[in-house]
């Protein structure tokens, strides 16, 4: 294995893993601050990526371009989704919360299959074929670098968002101590569903740029719980940076395992590397540790 | 009531009054009857429709496949119809791309009074549908499924029109040595990716096996196998080129297919030429998806004989309902697995799974649409008739290459450099 195979199959695997990053930053903002695994992540995610096709399809929108919109879109769907529903079970076992979600999960995927069918769907933009030629051996593929690069700048916004502005200072609040946020005045019910509708909307900014890679179909989306499951335990649940950091990881592992062992073998160290990390740093690697 | 009406009443019933002449001739007549009772329940039964169980995937990763071969089967009613074959009825069934699906469901179709099952398409949930098959004594016709133990393995009730692994690799192995010949164009170092289910491992197997038998010109110098349905295949295909193999062999489904095709344009991986043996390469979906990369790219594929005069037919249905797609081995051997149904009904008189069965053993149809000489099963089931063509896209179109005899295009080979196409 020469020394450029590996260069660019590591550069695929960084961009791929930021993409990745994003997608389950969404699920790492919703557990961070409410407790409540998500489990219609990967769902949330497709129903963005079917607005994209949709905008593509109608307005000929670059997906990126839906960025935007997907985000409002699915941003209002999540703060319903949280302040009319699962508000409301939020009181109950955990158990009950993952059924609730796993409910939504499966009539998510229902809805998309009545609306769009089983199809997988793909969008043929000017630069689906493209490639950037980076000194004579480092090829760099088009529509994966934009991914990239909407992937860190979204990171970016949202990381700002809860560092620097009132409302992400007082979501954290909430996070950090439930009872001191009421005790202080913060609306607390308002603020869970703000953060419900930031994490679907960093859903629906990561469907459309996924849309740029890979075709879209209903049962694209468990398989997207499951990776965003993998990350955030690996990069720290509830750790923003841990997500980005988890997601690089997996995307740079997953190529290496390909490219120096067998392809099929991907999932397989992913898992290993998920297995080695809940034995020897459960709360993961940004994760803080719970004493 | 009135006297007048009682009296009326009264007649009508002395009138109504049966005779002895009248009862002796009724007794005749219901024994007249009974005598020819079985003739009449006997085609009673050939009346009843044949309950068809169609299975195959409709959703899921090979959705697209899955209701490609369903329009084979739906132009076989009618056409069937025009030749005379019984009336069937279709009970349909999808196995979501699941093997464990695909055994269910089988259960459920013949829980629900399916007298035959075709399908599956994928030879695991093949593999799944003929235990069951074998379990309930209910025959299955598969349509495609090349796993080469689906027939070796001694399973009664399983009835196979379309090669097994090793079948396909001898033809494709024999149009692969007549295209080098034909082009002057050898390459002598192959990269081999197939994807890591049922269909795919077992044909690379049987590849590997008879490879030496057949003397190939080239060596293979890596074998890929891959995830049908992974996210990404930029790493796989970058080991392909990094295997620096001059021509490219792949066993593949569709979607893997297109995301392949992309990835190969991307990172300016232009071997001598791309070889299939397996679905998605020559699928309109593909060709849709790809343009003109999908172009140049040859299927070493069982295909029909636009010769025989049922495939002119066929044709003819598929330019009808759909002007948009080309007759491919998803319609004409799900077509051909309802023929041989139907052919098998006709032949037996009757839906009871023994008498299906033993027609199906006897079954020896020659106005078939295939290659294949003919439709007949040897002991194991297998029809070993079937045989293999080369196919290359060419501006969306499908064109047999080889064997010469079908051949209505010369091939391109090597194929085109992505940078100058159209």
């Amino acid at each position: 294995m020469d020394f450029w195979t590996l260069a660019n199959a590591l550069a695929t695997g960084l961009l791929t893993g930021l993409v990745y990053g994003l997608s389950a930053l969404g699920l790492s903002v919703i557990f961070g601050v409410i407790r409540i695994v998500n489990f219609a992540h990967g769902e949330i995610m497709v129903m963005g990526m079917f607005f994209a096709l949709v905008m593509f399809r109608w307005l000929g929108l670059d997906p990126m371009l839906s960025v935007p919109l997907a985000a409002a879109i699915l941003f209002v769907f999540g703060y319903a989704l949280q302040s009319t529903v699962i508000s409301r079970v939020a009181h109950l076992p955990d158990h009950m919360q993952f059924l609730l979600l796993a409910a939504i999960a499966v009539m998510i995927v229902n809805g998309s299959l009545l609306i769009f069918g089983p199809d997988p769907q793909a969008i043929n933009i000017s630069y689906s074929f493209d490639s950037f030629d980076i000194g004579e051996n480092l090829i760099i593929d088009k529509a994966r670098a934009y991914a990239a690069i909407a992937a860190v700048v979204i990171s970016g916004l949202l990381l700002g968002f809860f560092k620097y502005s009132r409302t992400g200072k007082a979501i954290r609040a909430c996070a950090d101590n439930y009872l001191g946020a009421q005790v202080v005045g913060l609306k607390v019910d308002h603020l869970y569903a703000l953060t419900f509708g930031i994490g679907a909307a960093c859903l629906g900014a990561a469907g459309c740029v996924l849309l740029l890679l890979i075709e879209v179909h209903p049962y694209l989306a468990p398989g997207y719980t499951l990776l965003a499951f993998v990350i955030v335990i690996i990069g720290g649940l509830g750790s923003m940076t841990g997500a980005l950091v988890g997601g690089i990881l997996i995307g740079m592992s997953e190529a290496l395992a390909a490219i120096v062992l067998q392809p099929s073998m991907k999932s397989a160290f992913s898992f290993g590397l998920l297995i080695l990390v809940l034995l020897l740093r459960p709360q993961g690697l940004m994760g803080k540790s719970v004493k | 009531m009135t006297d007048q009406a009682k009296k009326t009443n009264l007649e009508k019933t002395s009138k109504s009054t049966i005779s002895r002449r009248q009862f002796t001739a009724g007794v005749a007549a219901v024994g007249a009857a009974a005598s020819v009772g079985p003739w009449y329940i006997k085609n009673a039964r050939a009346a009843e429709p044949l309950k068809v169980g169609v299975l195959l995937p409709r959703s899921g990763g090979q959705a697209q496949i899955g209701i490609d071969c369903q329009r084979g089967a739906d132009a076989a009613l009618p056409i069937l119809k025009d030749l005379g074959y019984p009336e069937l009825k279709f009970m349909l069934a999808d196995f979501e791309t699941k093997v464990d699906v695909a055994r269910t469901q089988t259960a459920k179709l013949i829980d629900e009074g399916a007298h035959l099952v075709v399908g599956a398409f994928d030879s695991g949930a093949t593999m799944a549908a003929a235990q069951v098959c074998e379990q309930r004594n209910i025959p299955l016709v598969v349509n495609i499924a090349a796993v080469p133990k689906l027939t070796g393995m001694g399973l009664k009730w399983v009835f196979r029109n379309f090669p097994h692994g090793p079948m396909i690799v001898k033809d494709a192995f024999i149009n692969q040595k007549a295209l080098f010949k034909m082009t002057g164009h050898t390459p002598k170092t192959v990269t081999l990716m197939h994807v890591n289910d049922t269909f795919g491992s077992s044909l690379a197997g049987a590849l590997f096996k008879l490879a030496p038998r057949f003397k190939m010109p080239y060596k293979i110098v890596e074998k890929i196998s891959y995830d049908p349905y992974g996210r990404d295949l930029s790493a796989e295909v970058r080991k392909a080129k990094a295997s620096k193999g001059e021509a490219l062999w792949v066993v593949s489904r569709l979607n893997d297919a297109i995301m392949m095709t992309k990835e190969m344009v991307k990172q300016r991986f232009e071997p001598m030429g791309i070889l299939s043996t397996g679905p998605g390469w020559y699928d309109q979906e593909y060709m849709k998806a790809t343009g003109k990369f999908g172009d140049d790219v040859i299927s070493l594929v069982p295909w029909h004989d636009s010769n025989k005069p049922l495939s002119k037919t066929l044709e003819a249905y598929f330019a009808k309902h759909h002007p948009d797609r080309q007759v491919n081995p998803n319609h004409t051997y799900t077509f051909e697995g309802i023929m041989v149904a139907a052919d098998a009904y006709k032949r037996a008189g009757s839906t009871k799974p023994q008498a299906l069965q033993a027609a199906l053993r006897t079954t020896n149809i020659t106005n078939n649409v295939t290659t294949a000489e003919r439709i007949a099963f040897d002991k194991n089931g297998q029809n070993p008739h079937v045989k293999n063509s080369a196919v290359q896209n060419r501006g969306g179109k499908n064109l047999v290459i080889l064997p010469q005899s079908a051949a209505v295009a010369k091939p391109i080979w090597p194929m085109r450099p992505w940078k100058k196409r159209g």
